[in-house]
């Protein structure tokens, strides 16, 4: 899965979570919290989606691995690699 | 601002001789034995802030407002429709139509409950409705009483699902479990929904807590705990398959070709309840405070009563049914021929119609000639904990109209149900309409009744 695919992944998680978010330009290195509304909770929806949608397990303590698009795609990589994807 | 207990001469000369004392705040406040109540305003020299009700929000399965709602009950249009039940397949029920996007972003509507949209979309209706200055409201002085007859079902059903695609692995649990189930969540919602920071919770009455809700805030309101109400009942729970399943097991779920047919109190052919969802919030208001403001006013609380039948889980009981009739007449100073509309509880069970029909003819049986009996369920099916708030503000428009909405669907009329007055199929024109009495009982035997008067300075 490449980078821009992972970063889709997590884009369209964040369509469902937060569905009234603009996510047309989405800075990849920006925070994602501070380019959009979401809060703790949301976060947690997106750890949820990514353990129900593609078998990935977001450790707590990694969280902060999911801070912005960038950061996803260079932590969840590995992980879909390891799943063959 | 109005306060909400209005002291008389005598009552005034009572605090004085220590008859009442101070609470912990040093605010006056009225030593209320327990068992007092019925007479209370009888025999206490003690003049209740009169309250009214200044606006109405809701949504039932055949109308989105008051208007809407209100012609749909005069012209006989039914709400039920056919319903698809998670495990049960098709069944009936009353649906709602209202949009939630009306006043809720897309994610509130995601992250909340069903039970909390209806709650927003009615408690806004209702504030818009009653024209009060909301920039201006002290939102500390509002309370948020919202009767539910259940709350958490839904959820709860949900994630049992969700989690039976996962093997039954809880990690797949959502993490909003604990907020959509709280019992206070359709009232917090609204909290949240209008930055109300007064108290907002639930008032738990089974099928009779719409009318609770009302009872409940016209109480806070007269202990001046707060200056605005809104209150009245809502319910989500036909997105339970529990709840048909119950009363399936019950052999009290309704069934009809014709889902329009299905509801039908009072009728032989009834064979029990369509479960519907709902909800009708109200504005209630000290009438100083609302005659401040140039309210309008659909209606006074007349009085009430809440009793408990003490005697079975389902079964209810004619007898305890018409001791609350005959106290909430008492509270409202009133005897049975003061009452012009009585909507009746009735929910097309065999056996719970007669009861209340038992009930009623002991109060009403004869000497009530301006008497009338109507039920609202026959049309929107049983909207649970919203049944006695929506089906209250079914009758509300008579004041004006000067209508009776019938009971529809009545065939072949049941003799023992039979009672002097009932409107039956269409509705009737009457020469008096000052009062509407509303009947709501539940489960675990718990009775209501609320008595509305027509607003007279």
């Amino acid at each position: 899965m490449t980078k821009e695919d992972t970063q889709q992944v997590v884009l369209d998680i964040i369509a469902d979570v937060a569905p009234d978010e603009d996510l047309s330009n989405v800075k990849p290195d920006v925070r994602l919290r501070d380019q959009l509304e979401l809060d703790s909770m949301d976060f947690l929806d997106i750890v949820m989606e990514l353990r129900k949608r593609h078998n990935i397990e977001v450790p707590e303590a990694e969280y902060t691995e999911l801070a912005s698009l960038d950061s996803c795609s260079t932590y969840l990589m590995p992980k879909f690699e390891a799943l063959g994807k | 601002m109005a306060r909400g207990l209005q002291l008389t001469n005598t009552m005034a000369a009572d605090v004085a001789s220590s008859s009442y004392n101070k609470n912990i705040h040093g605010e006056a406040c009225i030593a209320m034995r327990a068992g007092m109540a019925s007479d209370f305003y009888s025999t206490m020299s003690f003049e209740p802030a009169r309250i009214v009700i200044t606006g109405i929000g809701l949504t039932s399965p055949n109308g989105n407002s008051l208007a809407e709602f209100r012609q749909n009950l005069l012209n006989g249009v039914s709400g039920v429709q056919p319903f698809d039940v998670r495990y049960m397949g098709k069944s009936l029920a009353g649906v709602c139509d209202f949009d939630p996007l009306k006043y809720q972003k897309r994610k509130e509507v995601r992250v909340g409950t069903r039970a909390a949209s209806i709650s927003i979309y009615c408690a806004r209706e209702a504030v818009a409705d009653s024209g009060v200055d909301w920039e201006s409201v002290e939102k500390d002085r509002v309370g948020i009483y919202v009767g539910t007859t259940e709350h958490g079902n839904v959820e709860t059903e949900n994630e049992i699902y969700a989690i039976s695609k996962f093997d039954y692995d809880t990690k797949y649990w959502s993490h909003y479990h604990n907020p959509r189930t709280v019992a206070n969540n359709p009232a917090g919602e609204v909290s949240l929904s209008l930055g109300i920071t007064g108290p907002a919770y639930a008032i738990g009455a089974a099928c009779a807590a719409g009318n609770l809700g009302l009872i409940h805030a016209t109480q806070m309101l007269r202990l001046g705990e707060v200056d605005l109400a809104i209150c009245g009942g809502v319910s989500e729970s036909i997105h339970t398959f529990g709840i048909f399943a119950g009363f399936k097991s019950q052999g009290a779920l309704a069934s009809h070709k014709d889902p329009t047919k299905a509801s039908r109190p009072f009728d032989k052919d009834r064979n029990g309840i369509v479960v519907s969802e709902g909800g009708a919030l109200y504005t209630l208001e000290r009438l100083a405070d609302a005659q401040a403001r140039g309210a309008k006013i659909y209606g006074e609380i007349g009085g009430y009563r809440v009793n408990s039948d003490a005697s079975d889980y389902v079964l209810p009981n004619p007898t305890r049914q018409a001791e609350c009739v005959r106290q909430a007449l008492k509270t409202a100073g009133m005897v049975p021929s003061d009452i012009h509309i009585v909507n009746t509880h009735a929910t097309a069970t065999p056996q719970g119609d007669i009861q209340e029909c038992e009930a009623l003819r002991n109060v009403f049986g004869e000497g009530c000639p301006d008497t009338h009996i109507n039920n609202t369920k026959s049309f929107i099916g049983h909207t649970m904990g919203a049944a006695g708030a929506l089906e209250l503000a079914g009758n509300l428009p008579s004041f004006d109209d000067m209508q009776v909405h019938p009971t529809i669907n009545v065939d072949n009329l049941d003799p023992q149900c039979a009672i002097s007055g009932m409107v039956l199929n269409k509705p009737v024109k009457a020469e008096k309409i000052d009062t509407i009495l509303n009947n709501s009982f539940g489960m675990l035997g718990i009775n209501s009744t609320l008595i509305v008067k027509r607003f007279t300075a």
